[in-house]
């Protein structure tokens, strides 16, 4: 089929939009509703062109081309539209921009530039919203919310939550909770997926910038920082190197010179939980307890669990998340070392994710009232702390993380991508029940980005059926199969984002699904090149049990390493 | 008492096409929708109650305080606003300390704004519980609302 874009012919398949004919054809047209892989809705009128035979004005997302249309994409009559429509937007909001966490970074900013909108043409009555922040996540200024609807489709049809909604009509339309409560107290999973899609800075993480500064102007304070294993891959993009480059090195650079203290690894954590959740796997087949067993690494999906399958808690894994786990260690084995009390190290972690802030903060992440880690920076939070010391990243010398809980293994390492956490498990109970290592290390049916990946590992006599998902919506669809009496399944891993921890809801915005495949790739390279590919050989690990910890699933351990899970009552 | 469970009995679980239908005979039997409602309707029809209280926000007949003992209507059509309605709202509101689709504190009076109820002849008219009163001014407002009020003090 052919239709005529410009004036040129272009081939066009059925059924395809108008909108995706332009992209393959390198024309561009601005959108604001649109999320890419999802059913349009032409809500926001951004795309809109010209049917010069009809000669209206129509929505190239939700049009689909057919036999010999004629389209203009920048007609008179269509920038205008655009522009008025970014006017409008324009006249209700706050105009804050250089007090806005989306200074430079914003759609509607950069449409408002592109389209030359240089005067205020239409003077609407401001919003006065308050702003929701009592999530320990996620911060809401509705003020700043342009209604696109992107945060309410996400919610719904990625993560299957739906915390969020439109409320009201008209000119009182908000995105808003049920009965327009704080986010806390909502179904939310503090996922940070709303975040990642929200065109302006309607929505943001909740910052914990000022807490960690003054602690590391506090002399009596040890400040220790850990970052996750999705880190090192996920921001080389932000300081102009190659997407995807694991700058572990100069992260650990960048980090003392910011006034770390101590520079450990969230991967070593990693290796951790799986000495743990491995041998709680094993137990559980063994004494024929609760199956499947799900990873409990992801906090938003724990939430999810907790809120609207609590009847499943008894399948999670009680072990702590790799962050909480490297946060008790610190304040035990490490303060013990280091002859240093819990209270006075402050502890802080990097990672790719808005849920982890809310993790840190959860009564069970305590040991006699002090809590395992003290705060959490997402990616971005991190990328605007090392802009804001001046610090050129790509210039700094690499260096090496502190030990003891710097060293880690590269089967924690791929924990940032979806599959990792049942791959490098694996590793370890194959290991722990044959005595022989895994094949190469490798487990190819647990890779890749596929909403839900499933296979059977047989293990001596033992066949383990093994399903990974990524996406809550996914887990949704697993779970209730499990529920319905599916038995094959023995282990399971959760991811709540998309791709999992690369693809994170605390990571660089105008992340698109390239990105998470290169942060991926990125970290099975890593794994290809590692010298020590599964965690029960990481030397710092095999030291921890042996000077601190005993044996996994230890009575130490169980204090100190695994959690537990209850029942939520919010509104779902 | 409200009246839910009952009404649900009524109402397949499957489908979300019976979600209006359901707000509304819950509006008709407890005269607005409570939170606890809303939240047994999502139970019923398997639907999140942000879905829910987004459907029942964008219609006006839904309210969600109860209305009060007196539920004054201000007419605010054509006829009526030509002749002061506007002014007759304002009087309501600082007469009863309330906006409206709020329900005064004493529960007595609650007020709704209303698009034309067709006695333009009467502009501008009020209806209280469904009894119009026409040719309203600033005084005989407040002679009606105290009215009103002596007749639940005796």
């Amino acid at each position: 089929m052919k239709i005529s874009i410009n004036n040129i012919i272009h081939e066009a398949e059925k059924q395809e939009t108008i909108l995706d004919i332009l992209n393959r054809n390198g024309i561009k047209v601005p959108t604001l509703c649109h999320i890419k892989d999802m059913f349009p809705s032409g809500a926001c009128r951004m795309c809109l062109v010209e049917d010069t035979i009809s000669g209206k004005l129509i929505t190239s997302c939700s049009s689909v081309a057919t036999e010999n249309m004629k389209i203009q994409t920048h007609s008179p009559r269509v920038t205008e539209a655009r522009k008025t429509i970014v006017e409008l937007l324009l006249s209700n909001h706050p105009d804050d921009c250089l007090y806005c966490v989306r200074n430079k970074n914003c759609e509607l900013q950069n449409l408002s530039e592109e389209l030359c909108v240089t005067e205020r043409r239409i003077r609407g009555n401001k919003n006065s919203l308050s702003i929701d922040r009592a999530s320990s996540s996620i911060v809401r200024d509705q003020e700043k919310c342009i209604l696109c609807g992107r945060c309410v489709r996400v919610c719904e049809e990625v993560i299957g939550v739906s915390c969020i909604d439109f409320i009201n009509r008209g000119s009182k339309s908000i995105v808003g909770t049920a009965f327009n409560k704080g986010l806390n107290v909502s179904s939310c999973v503090n996922c940070g997926q709303c975040i990642m899609v929200c065109p302006t800075g309607a929505l943001t993480e909740k910052n914990h910038f000022s807490e960690i500064k003054i602690a590391l102007q506090d002399p009596s304070k040890t400040v220790v920082i850990q970052y996750a294993p999705s880190i090192s891959v996920s921001l080389a993009e932000e300081f102009n190197m190659k997407p995807g480059k694991d700058i572990n090195g100069n992260i650990n650079a960048a980090l003392r010179k910011l006034g770390f203290d101590f520079v450990f690894d969230t991967t070593f954590g990693a290796d951790l939980t799986i000495m743990e959740e491995s041998s709680e796997l094993i137990q559980r087949i063994t004494n024929k307890e609760t199956l499947p067993m799900i990873t409990s690494c992801c906090p938003g999906w724990v939430k999810y669990a907790e809120e609207f399958y609590p009847e499943m808690i008894k399948h999670i894994s009680s072990c702590k998340s790799p962050q909480q786990m490297t946060g008790a260690m610190i304040k035990s084995y490490f303060a013990e070392k280091e002859n240093l009390k819990p209270k006075d190290i402050y502890s802080v972690s990097i990672m790719p994710c808005t849920a982890k802030k809310f993790e840190g903060q959860r009564e069970e992440m305590t040991q006699k009232g002090i809590s395992d880690v003290d705060a959490i920076l997402t990616t971005r939070e991190f990328v605007k702390f090392i802009n804001m010391f001046g610090i050129d990243l790509e210039k700094l010398q690499p260096e090496l993380t502190d030990s003891p809980l710097g060293t880690r293994t590269s089967a924690g390492k791929i924990f940032g991508t979806t599959g990792g956490v049942a791959e490098a498990a694996l590793r370890t109970a194959y290991f722990k029940l044959t005595g022989k290592e895994l094949m190469e290390f490798k487990i190819n049916d647990v890779r890749g980005l596929d909403n839900r990946k499933e296979t059977k590992i047989k293990i001596g006599d033992l066949e383990l059926g093994v399903a990974v998902v990524n996406g809550l919506g996914n887990a949704k669809k697993l779970l209730e199969e499990i529920k319905a009496g599916r038995k094959d399944i023995h282990f399971i891993e959760v991811m709540a984002c998309p791709g999992g921890c690369v693809g994170g809801g605390g990571q660089p915005i105008n992340m698109d699904t390239e990105a998470i495949k290169i942060r991926a790739k990125s970290l099975y390279n890593i794994d290809d090149n590692a010298s020590i590919r599964v965690s029960h050989k990481n030397p710092d690990v095999v030291a921890l049990y042996t000077e601190f910890l005993g044996e996994p699933l230890s009575h130490k351990s169980h204090k100190l390493l695994h959690t537990s899970y209850n029942m939520r009552k919010v509104i779902l | 008492m409200e009246k839910v469970k009952e009404i649900l009995q009524n109402y397949s679980s499957e489908g979300r096409e019976n979600l209006i239908p359901i707000l509304q005979d819950i509006q008709d039997n407890n005269g607005w929708l409570s939170e606890g409602s809303i939240i047994e309707v999502g139970n019923h029809l398997n639907l999140p109650v942000s879905k829910i209280y987004g459907v029942a926000t964008f219609y006006n007949q839904f309210s969600f305080q109860p209305k009060g003992k007196y539920h004054v209507q201000v007419c605010r059509g054509t006829a009526c606003h030509v002749l002061g309605s506007a002014s007759v709202l304002k009087e309501l509101e600082s007469t009863l300390k309330i906006k409206p689709d709020q329900t005064s504190k004493d529960g007595l009076f609650s007020l709704e704004i209303v698009a034309c109820i067709g006695a333009c002849g009467l502009a501008p008219v009020i209806s209280i519980n469904g009894e119009f009163h026409a040719k309203i001014t600033s005084d005989s407002i407040k002679q009606i609302i105290d009215n009103y009020k002596q007749q639940q003090n005796n």
